[in-house]
């Protein structure tokens, strides 16, 4: 096995090439708290930093899903502090202005695109920014959507924006009312409610093993 | 693109050169008794040396893997000497222990039926949200179109598991399901829709109509965070790095709070409630018979160890859900998830040869028997048609260009973008070139025994999630997992409140703990096994994937 040399927090080790930032750390003997979560890229927990030998950028990305690289510099986020206005959905419109009258601090956006360089997900995070100050509630979210809110852009932005809080409450606000709702869910709450399938449940509840075989045997399959 | 080592290249070529005559094909479904013999034949839960009885506690006698037996009968963690349970840190009405899905549904619920905010508290492992709940991808059942109902659903369920699930329990998860979507939809969260508002359903693997509601692949995260944020706005206080280590029990038997333990200043903290959600997950860090997993850092069964020492029954622990694609190649994403969803749109699950072997929809435990027997060796009775990685991982193809082919280019990107980043981080491109695949250790099909309302039978002591069985007998379908945690976890939290308003707790203490020790020692078990496990160990050569021994 090829090993390559990392430098955590400072202090360097060998381990194995080909290994995610996470498990490098695990391999040099951390046992890891803070700094990982699910493992698999959607809990946003291990937000890392990293520098390479000869390279003046600071780059950011997600710790369980980054190869390691010889000469790597690595210090992880344990926490972002970040601040999430209090606030209730069924208070609020879904206005233009709604976004910007409770995270001011988007209006202190230079437009210096250091966010979205450090978007693991790789998001048009500026973009975001500019679609919150113009109101403009579905792109926000749209843009948003793959977001897993590592707080790496909120670390990084010099405007001091809490950003994965703005994106939360706009994807709150489109879905609960900027798109159509499901009539077909409502009816069928109502039908529930209503006892429609009761007498077809407490049939199926009877039954013995042999005959929901034979009942499940049965099922049309839907094309 | 194009970063297949040569060896697997020409394995490519074969399934490109099928692919045109695949592109209308529909394999036939096994019959249930063809079912039964791959699931005999090849599924890990049925290799009898994976298992052993449990020879102490209420669930005696009954066979789970051995790596959950060796944390049932197992020591305390906890040294009674060091901690005072007679002096509360916190005194609350409802402990929820949990942070994933169900917990945060269950402290909702538990505060909409009445339960002041700062009288609920959530105590978690991790941060609150890191969890399995947030890693689903798929989709959430619901038989809410016009050509489904809760009957149907009823008996999907009920024959995924194979008839062993527990009928009240499957009757509420299906009937309650329209209103969990009409919830979340209150809520804001966004799912796939069409213009008009209705919601764009599909297939899971068992499922008789297409009733799996997504949000692209990143369902389980987006309800998760909607949730998050609703407990939020709501107040609800959260422990984060907290994981229970035992429950508190008065004189009556009653489950009365729990102690945590901080992981970061290593202290006990001492909760008295008036009743506790378990909501603890699963347990996929214990990596059974040597399998990777899909779970989340912190899926280490404590809640079982916590309940059964407390007098709850177990079911169903014999039954583990291998999930049939999880990542095989590349090394850095061995074990990792490949929703359901690229199946459920389309692409077909191959041999080395570009050969078809199986119905990508059967399902999951049949599916994944079906994968084994393509990758075993014909020595182990196998067809030794999987294909072989550097690092010496086997897996089956997955003809992921197939879903932009039949489906219009750029579907891939936009219905699976989870998927399609974490290859694309890889340099390699889904839409182009198939992806290998390998059973991985997906699910906790049993658990805590439950009744309708998330009680299980100890007085105080209510679960809600992958931690409770039942619901799926001995196999979940996708899609219900996301699904049984709304559910169960809003009846445990509704009942959790309602016991709380009209318990009469008495004095905290570990007695139960000392009697199942006694049962321990008895029962001749080594001293030096302790449980809860909290987090797994991955130092050193142990942070390396393993070769799963079934080959």
């Amino acid at each position: 096995m090829n090993e390559v040399t990392v430098f955590i927090m400072g202090k360097g080790y060998h381990v194995p090439e080909g290994l995610t930032i996470m498990k490098a750390m695990e391999y040099a003997g951390y046992r890891l708290g803070r700094g990982c979560g699910c493992r698999g890229g959607y809990c946003g927990a291990c937000a890392t930093v990293y520098r390479l030998r000869g390279d003046y950028r600071l780059y950011a990305d997600l710790a369980c899903q980054t190869p390691v690289q010889d000469g790597m510099y690595i210090a992880q986020i344990p926490f972002t502090p970040a601040e999430r206005p209090p606030y209730q959905l069924a208070d609020l419109q879904p206005r233009g202005e709604t976004l910007l009258s409770l995270f001011p601090e988007l209006a202190r956006c230079v437009a210096c695109n250091t966010c979205t360089k450090a978007c693991p997900q790789k998001l048009e995070v500026m973009d975001a920014v500019q679609a919150a100050l113009r109101g403009d509630i579905p792109q926000v979210a749209e843009l948003t959507f793959d977001c897993v809110s590592c707080g790496l852009c909120t670390m990084r932005c010099p405007a001091e924006i809490s950003h994965h809080h703005v994106w939360q409450l706009a994807r709150r606000l489109n879905g609960a009312y900027l798109t159509p709702r499901a009539l077909h869910v409502q009816k069928r709450v109502q039908e529930v409610a209503a006892g429609v399938f009761k007498a077809d449940l407490d049939a199926l509840l009877s039954l013995g093993k042999d005959a929901l075989v034979a009942a499940y045997k049965a099922r049309e399959i839907e094309s | 693109m194009g970063t297949y080592p040569k060896e697997i290249q020409e394995s490519i070529e074969r399934v490109e050169a099928t692919r045109p005559a695949r592109m209308a094909m529909k394999p036939p479904r096994l019959t249930l008794q063809e079912q039964e013999a791959l699931l005999k034949g090849f599924h890990p839960d049925y290799r009898p040396e994976g298992k052993r009885k449990l020879t102490v506690g209420a669930s005696w006698g009954e066979p789970v893997p051995h790596e959950l037996a060796d944390l049932l009968e197992a020591y305390p963690l906890l040294d009674p000497r060091e901690v005072d349970v007679s002096q509360p840190d916190h005194d609350v009405d409802v402990l929820v222990i949990g942070g994933g899905g169900a917990g945060t549904v269950a402290a909702i619920w538990a505060h909409q039926s009445g339960i002041p905010a700062a009288r609920i508290l959530i105590a978690t492992k991790l941060r609150h949200g890191d969890s399995n709940s947030i890693m689903a991808q798929g989709g959430i059942q619901a038989a809410d179109k016009a050509n489904d109902s809760p009957a149907i659903h009823y008996l999907d369920v009920l024959g995924g598991g194979h008839f062993t699930n527990d009928p009240k329990l499957v009757r509420a998860l299906v009937e309650d399901a329209p209103s969990v979507i009409r919830w979340h939809e209150d809520l804001g969260v966004m799912y796939d829709k069409e213009p008009d508002g209705t919601m764009i359903t599909i297939h899971g693997g068992g499922t008789s109509r297409k009733r799996m509601h997504s949000a692209k692949d990143y369902t389980g995260l987006e309800i998760m965070r909607v949730l998050r944020d609703e407990a939020r706005s709501r107040g609800i206080p959260v422990l984060e790095f907290s994981p229970a280590v035992e429950l508190l029990t008065d004189g009556q038997g009653q489950v009365v709070g729990a102690v945590l333990w901080n992981l970061e200043t290593s202290e006990y903290t001492v909760v008295r409630a008036k009743a506790v959600v378990l909501a603890t997950g699963g347990w996929g860090r214990l990596h059974i018979q040597g399998f990777p997993t899909t779970n989340h850092y912190g899926a280490t069964a404590d809640g079982l160890v916590l309940a059964y020492r407390a007098g709850a029954k177990l079911r169903d622990l014999d039954a583990v859900q291998y999930h049939p694609t999880g990542a095989a190649y590349p090394e850095q994403l061995v074990g990792l998830l490949i929703t359901e969803k690229v199946r459920g749109m389309d692409a077909l699950p191959l041999n080395r040869l570009g050969e078809v072997f199986v119905h990508p929809l059967e399902p999951r435990d049949v599916e994944s028997a079906a994968f084994i027997r393509e990758c075993a060796s014909p020595e182990k009775g196998g067809r030794g048609l999987g294909v072989t990685t550097p690092t010496g991982m086997v897996g089956v193809w997955l003809d992921t260009p197939m879903v932009d082919m039949i489906h219009g280019k750029g579907t891939f990107q936009r219905a699976l973008s989870s998927i399609h980043r974490m290859y694309v981080r890889f340099d390699i491109d889904p839409t182009r070139e198939p992806i290998l695949v390998y059973p991985t250790l997906h699910y906790q099909n049993g658990g805590v025994v439950i009744d309708e309302h998330g009680w299980t039978g100890v007085p105080g002591l209510f679960a809600a999630g992958e931690v409770e069985g039942g619901v799926h007998g001995k196999n979940r379908l996708m899609g219900n997992s996301l699904l049984d945690y709304n559910v169960f976890g809003r009846r445990a939290g509704i009942a959790a409140a309602g016991h709380a308003k009209k318990a009469t707790p008495g004095a905290p203490t570990l007695a139960h703990v000392g009697r199942y020790v006694e049962q321990l020692k008895s029962a001749g078990v080594p001293a030096d096994r302790k449980a809860p496990l909290l987090l797994p160990e991955y130092r050193g050569e142990r942070a390396l994937s393993r070769m799963v021994d079934l080959l």
